[in-house]
């Protein structure tokens, strides 16, 4: 090995440590408890794990349904962008129509704007509507940000699977109908789950939208934003590890995906 | 007949749905702005450039996406770059190298707060080094510069990934025979990246670009998990103004300026980075 290829590998080994070292360091302050987060000067390897720490939050007033609440709205907006990301980007990519154009630039058009500042001013219509202060509600704002991502990649996703298969079930009887969800959606399926993942994980990150639609049924983010100044650090902690888990784990199924994805999605 | 209006059926639910959570929004965010109690005016942006606040917060996002948009850019560029010389275990290099991609600036803000904190692991690495012999509280408004410091870092830790993917993506459309071919012609590695490479990459450049400084002017969480209300930003101030001071009004008015903020961005970018058709990759 040159030292030139040795010191490139340093550096690659480097940006692994820069990423991994801080979440290893949250997870033992989340995990040690008021001993590691007081401890002074901090040993850089913690003495101590121990769930407890992580049960007792989980055990204060809300936290659990704070969770459960996230997890409730993240599905809600997969289940959307979903149902209603598929057929648009189906449309995109197999007919030529008038106004396809505008439409793709509608969607792109979103992403010029801080969606999830647009919350601001539904609060009123929500609470009319009693959305405000529902997961239901939370999760219609977070599908407008996930949406536009769940039709631009579908269209492409579509756009890579032959026309003559979904022409040779037509031909051996198949309804257009049948002919997609029996033969075109199969083929799609991984690229679809990474799409809904996607739209899970926008969702369970969100915290700007959470925060302003909601008082009592919050998310964990907002939750976890609207106590940040009254608790303990180590509830900060591990609050901030219970939103990482999941998402780390989501990122994880997904990584093989990303860049196609997102090499289609910024195009 | 049928199969004409069929397209449109099918974009029908997202079309709907965008103009009732879009673009509604959107207008109405505006009209709030505007709305005074003696009819339309900008009373509410009196208010907010009144406010103690406003020319800090105005002045904290501009150097905050002013700092650390540009060292994402060139961060993700380098990774971008390493990438491409990697050969057995890229697929973990690269899996690692965007777990913060997954992350919420929530999150990202708590991880450094661990790592900064007064009793935190830098204060413990100075102490070992013998560099400072007690905990240091450096996340107060006493310390401005080093809060923002932390804030940049954080934001930077979390968001770089986002742009090595964009990146990588791009990377992956440039043909590497051009830079083969400049290279037979004696071009050194850095002239070839910078006559070859970056004019290819400009496409995914640009959108990398669009959507960080959008999202760039968004993150308030990051500011307030490690700042507290200490590093005031443009949309932490339309919270505060939301939930805290019960001031819809003037809470859009900082929303439109956000607004504002990103499309004038948007559109900077996409003039700055303009592509002609034929040079496309």
């Amino acid at each position: 090995m040159t030292g030139k290829r040795a010191l490139y590998l340093t550096g690659v080994a480097v940006i692994c440590a820069w990423v991994l070292v801080p979440l290893w360091l949250l997870a033992a302050n989340a995990l040690g408890g008021q001993p590691v987060i007081s401890a002074w000067p901090k040993p850089l390897i913690p003495s101590a794990f121990s769930f407890e720490t992580m049960l007792e939050f989980l055990a204060i007033e809300g936290v659990f349904r704070a969770m459960l609440i996230g997890f409730e709205v993240a599905l809600l907006c997969t289940f959307f962008s979903v149902l209603l990301g598929l057929p648009a980007g189906y449309a995109l990519a197999r007919y030529s129509f008038r106004g396809a154009n505008a439409f793709r630039l509608m969607v792109l058009l979103t992403r010029a704007f801080p969606v999830g500042i647009l919350a601001l001013p539904l609060t009123v219509g929500f609470i009319r509507l009693g959305l405000y202060d529902t997961p239901l509600g939370i999760a219609l704002m977070h599908t407008a940000l996930a949406l536009p991502f769940a039709v631009l990649v579908s269209a492409s996703l579509f756009q890579a699977i032959p026309r003559e298969l979904e022409e040779a079930a037509w031909v051996f009887g198949c309804s257009p109908l049948q002919a997609a969800l029996r033969v075109v959606m199969p083929l799609a399926l991984p690229g679809v789950s990474a799409v809904a993942i996607f739209a899970f994980v926008i969702s369970w990150n969100e915290v700007f939208a959470a925060s302003v639609l909601s008082a009592r049924n919050r998310t964990l983010t907002a939750y976890l934003l609207a106590m940040l100044s009254e608790s303990p650090l180590t509830y900060q902690f591990a609050g901030a590890l219970l939103l990482i888990v999941p998402s780390v784990l989501f990122i994880y199924l997904v990584r093989k995906r990303l860049f196609a994805m997102w090499g289609i999605a910024s195009r | 007949m049928k199969r004409r209006s069929l397209p449109y059926l099918l974009i029908a639910p997202a079309v709907i749905f965008l103009v009732v959570l879009f673009f509604i929004p959107l207008v109405q965010t505006i009209a709030l702005a505007f709305e005074t109690k003696s009819g339309l005016g900008i009373g509410n942006f009196a208010r907010m450039a009144d406010d103690l606040n406003f020319h800090d917060s105005l002045v904290n996002t501009f150097r905050f996406v002013g700092l650390a948009v540009p060292l994402q850019l060139a961060a993700a560029m380098g990774m971008a770059m390493m990438l491409r010389h990697l050969g057995r275990g890229r697929d973990l290099v690269l899996w690692i190298w965007t777990i913060p991609l997954g992350l919420s600036d929530l999150a990202a803000g708590l991880v450094w707060l661990a790592l900064l904190n007064d009793r935190g692991y830098l204060a413990s690495l100075l102490y070992a080094l013998g560099v400072v012999s007690e905990p240091q509280s450096w996340l107060t408004y006493e310390t401005p510069i080093a809060l923002f410091v932390a804030v940049v870092i954080a934001e930077f830790w979390r968001a770089t990934a986002i742009v090595v993917v964009i990146l990588v993506a791009g990377l992956q459309l440039v043909p590497k025979e051009f830079g083969e071919a400049a290279s037979v012609f004696g071009a050194s590695p850095w002239r070839i990246f910078t006559r070859v490479t970056l004019p290819l990459m400009k496409p995914s450049i640009q959108s990398a670009l669009i959507l960080r400084t959008v999202l760039a002017f968004e993150a308030f969480a990051v500011v307030i998990a490690i700042g507290g209300r200490n590093f005031p930003v443009l949309v932490s101030e339309a919270y505060t103004w939301q939930n805290f001071n019960q001031e819809p009004s003037v809470a859009a008015a900082y929303a439109v300026v956000v607004m504002v903020l990103s499309l004038a961005a948007t559109v900077l970018w996409l003039k700055l980075l303009r592509t002609p058709e034929e040079q496309r990759a």
